[in-house]
């Protein structure tokens, strides 16, 4: 008897968790986001689902920019990691771990320090800009900070270890004599990355990109530091409507738009890619 | 390996759940709503409210006060006083940043009934006032503990239509919104709110995103008075800050961060607050200007206000009464600059020119001490009369920002 409990009583406090915080919240959001009312009377449940239309509606904008946004970012991710992730994985050595703790050094400052610090070296007249325009290279008027490169930049720099680490699992695992083994079958170094060390990292990419890709296209901190009210994000919006406006039902009903809109678009990754396919890969 | 049995349990189970969370699902949906908590004719305090209120309550020693940032003199040399005179300790915390934010994160507890952790709040004029007004989260105020406010405080500021006869709230201060400029980088004085959306300063203005502030400028760049403003009036406006972004003139929309932005140089021309610009000025070297602009510019009050569910109601009740005394009122004009709600306190600070030459410009100054001729440019905020009504300017503002 016990031992066919036990695996629920294990279960039990991740449950519980995920249920409390998780669950409950889920279904609050769902629930108001088919309310109707206004904060200082209250919100009532009437099934009004044009407000997800009206949602979609004024904000498809925001939304459409922040997937190109957290496309952007996870592609430069892929080219930004890759070669550290294999050097680290190849060339790391004896200072892997030395190396691996440099990678994540950045994370014991604020995530949001870290940000607001880029704003520092890209403001108009700073460390980077300032020179630049004494110079004269530079018009006066020109800037970084509130475009789009200043808030892709923020996001490619705040997610990299995120995109690093999978890869490196990945690289680390394979046998260096499978790649020995492909030059000896006189595969040039660019056709064994290619054929070989490539195709193996495959699942390190897959799940490197998921661990960046919704994170980014739903982040609010990076645009809302570095960038202006012309790179508004769709989490920037949602935070919006429930801390400034108190407009609970559009913030819960984009929230909602927003996840769905992941889900399908990570299903339909998934299915694209074939996360089998890439298992089998790495089986091999 | 697994234990079938397990699994065939867990598939039970399963269905079970399933079954239940859906019937629960509907109850949950419908449980889960949020209580608001207004009532008709709350602005109107029952006859009985105050003594209700204020009945069998005593001094803590202590009390949390929430203000903006650059609304003190950095060493609190006022709160010093006040509590070598009173024993009550201060905590000041500076966490008011824009309106909107700040009832939106207040309201929940507020709603709950709940203490917010702060005894004493600054909060403006303006929508939010009214949403924290009718919702019944003010605590109405006990004029017989406020003689310094009966006594010296401008009778002009009972006549203000967001709270007739301060019944909620007294005013910390008021100000003045208008344009602020390096004249450095603009090249020439700014007088007007065209200058705003003038393509020579591309990528370099700065508006407030706080959207009575960004209306009300829109509509005064169009010529209509805000307070007298229609529906078609917002539309317009908002259509005109729309083409001041699409054109690539605005650099952003900024809360009180936009005094960091115009001293980095990231915009040389913005939508500011008077007495901000004099403080940066003073404390940073700067040399920026500020100017009421020929259109008109809008006046707000700022005002303290007691949470109902605060701790140490009495405690923040003798300190907004201490900011009413003649002397402590002209300590903190002199340094905040923003307007002096205490009449008197222009004289005290003629006084203490005599051994501070730069403050004779203090008590000369309209932002300070606004004249008759300087309150006719000036606008109040559009009151509106019913929420629905706030909610249809929001949804007309909010896009701009968002978009």
């Amino acid at each position: 008897m016990r031992h066919r409990l036990a695996p629920y009583l294990l279960v039990l406090p991740g449950g519980l968790w995920l249920l409390l915080f998780f669950v409950v919240p889920m279904v609050t959001m769902l629930s108001l986001s088919l309310q109707e009312g206004d904060v200082v009377n209250g919100y009532v449940l009437t099934g009004h689902w044009q407000t997800y239309v009206d949602a979609i509606t004024n904000y498809r904008v925001q939304l459409v920019r922040s997937l190109i946004y957290g496309a952007i970012t996870t592609v430069l991710l892929i080219v930004a990691a890759f070669p550290v992730a294999y050097f680290i994985a190849f060339y790391g050595r004896r200072r892997k771990a030395t190396l691996l703790f440099l990678l994540l050094l950045p994370f014991f400052v604020s995530f949001v320090l870290r940000t607001i610090s880029w704003r520092y070296i890209l403001t108009d007249e700073g460390i980077l800009l300032g020179p630049l325009k004494d110079a004269g290279l530079l018009a006066d008027s020109f800037h970084i900070l509130g475009t789009p490169v200043a808030v892709i930049l923020g996001l490619v720099y705040n997610f990299l270890p995120f995109m690093v680490l999978p890869i490196y699992v990945a690289l680390e695992r394979i046998d260096p004599r499978v790649v020995e083994a492909a030059r000896d079958l006189y595969a040039s170094p660019l056709v064994a990355f290619r054929r070989v060390v490539f195709p193996l990292a495959l699942p390190g990419v897959f799940a490197g990109v998921l661990m960046t890709f919704v994170p980014a296209s739903s982040d609010y901190v990076n645009s809302a530091v570095l960038g202006s009210s012309s790179t508004t994000m769709i989490g920037q919006v949602i935070q919006s409507q429930y801390l400034v406006s108190s407009n609970y039902p559009t913030a819960s009903a984009l929230s909602f738009t927003l996840m769905a809109v992941l889900l399908i678009g990570v299903f339909a990754y998934a299915r694209a890619l074939g996360t089998e396919d890439v298992m089998k890969v790495a089986a091999r | 390996m697994t234990d079938p049995s397990l699994i065939r349990g867990l598939t039970n189970r399963r269905d079970v759940l399933k079954m239940s969370g859906l019937a629960g699902l509907g109850m949950a949906l419908a449980a889960c709503g949020v209580k608001g908590k207004g009532s008709p004719g709350a602005s109107a305090p029952a006859a009985d409210a105050v003594a209700k209120f204020w009945a069998g309550r005593t001094s803590n020693g202590k009390l949390n006060f929430a203000n903006w940032p650059l609304y003190m003199d950095p060493k609190h040399p006022e709160l010093t006083k006040f509590t070598a005179a009173t024993g009550v300790q201060v905590k000041y915390e500076e966490v008011i940043q824009e309106m909107g934010p700040w009832f939106a994160k207040v309201q929940p507890q507020l709603a709950a009934g709940q203490d917010i952790g702060y005894d004493l709040m600054v909060i403006t004029n303006g929508i939010q006032f009214k949403q924290f007004r009718d919702s019944g989260f003010l605590a109405p105020l006990d004029h017989s503990k406020l003689t310094n406010y009966v006594a010296n405080a401008d009778p002009a500021y009972a006549k203000e239509a967001f709270d007739p006869g301060n019944v909620y709230s007294i005013p910390w201060t008021s100000g003045i919104t208008g344009i602020a400029y390096d004249e450095k980088k603009t090249g020439r004085p700014i007088t007007s709110i065209a200058d705003l959306f003038d393509p020579a300063f591309k990528g370099k203005v700065g508006m407030f995103s706080d959207t009575s502030e960004l209306g009300n400028f829109g509509l005064m760049a169009l010529g209509v008075n805000p307070e007298k403003s229609t529906a078609e009036d917002w539309k317009k406006a908002a259509a005109k800050l729309k083409e001041q972004k699409s054109q690539g003139i605005l650099r952003n929309y900024y809360d009180q961060s936009y005094i960091d932005a115009l001293g980095k140089g990231e915009v040389w021309i913005t939508q500011a607050w008077s007495g901000d610009v004099f403080q940066k000025n003073v404390s940073d070297g700067t040399d920026f200007k500020f100017v009421i602009p020929s259109e008109g510019g809008t006046i707000w009050t700022d005002n303290f206000a007691i949470p109902i569910t605060a701790k140490n109601p009495l405690d923040a009740i003798k300190l907004m009464d201490f900011f009413y005394d003649v002397t402590n009122a002209a300590t903190l004009a002199e340094y905040i600059n923003f307007v002096c709600p205490v009449p008197a306190a222009q004289e005290q600070i003629k006084k203490d020119a005599a051994t501070n030459p730069d403050l004779a410009a203090v008590a000369a100054s309209p932002l300070v001490f606004p004249g008759a001729a300087d309150y006719a440019k000036l606008h109040y905020y559009r009151e509106f009369a019913t929420e629905a009504e706030h909610q249809e300017y929001q949804s007309i503002f909010e896009p701009v920002v968002l978009s």
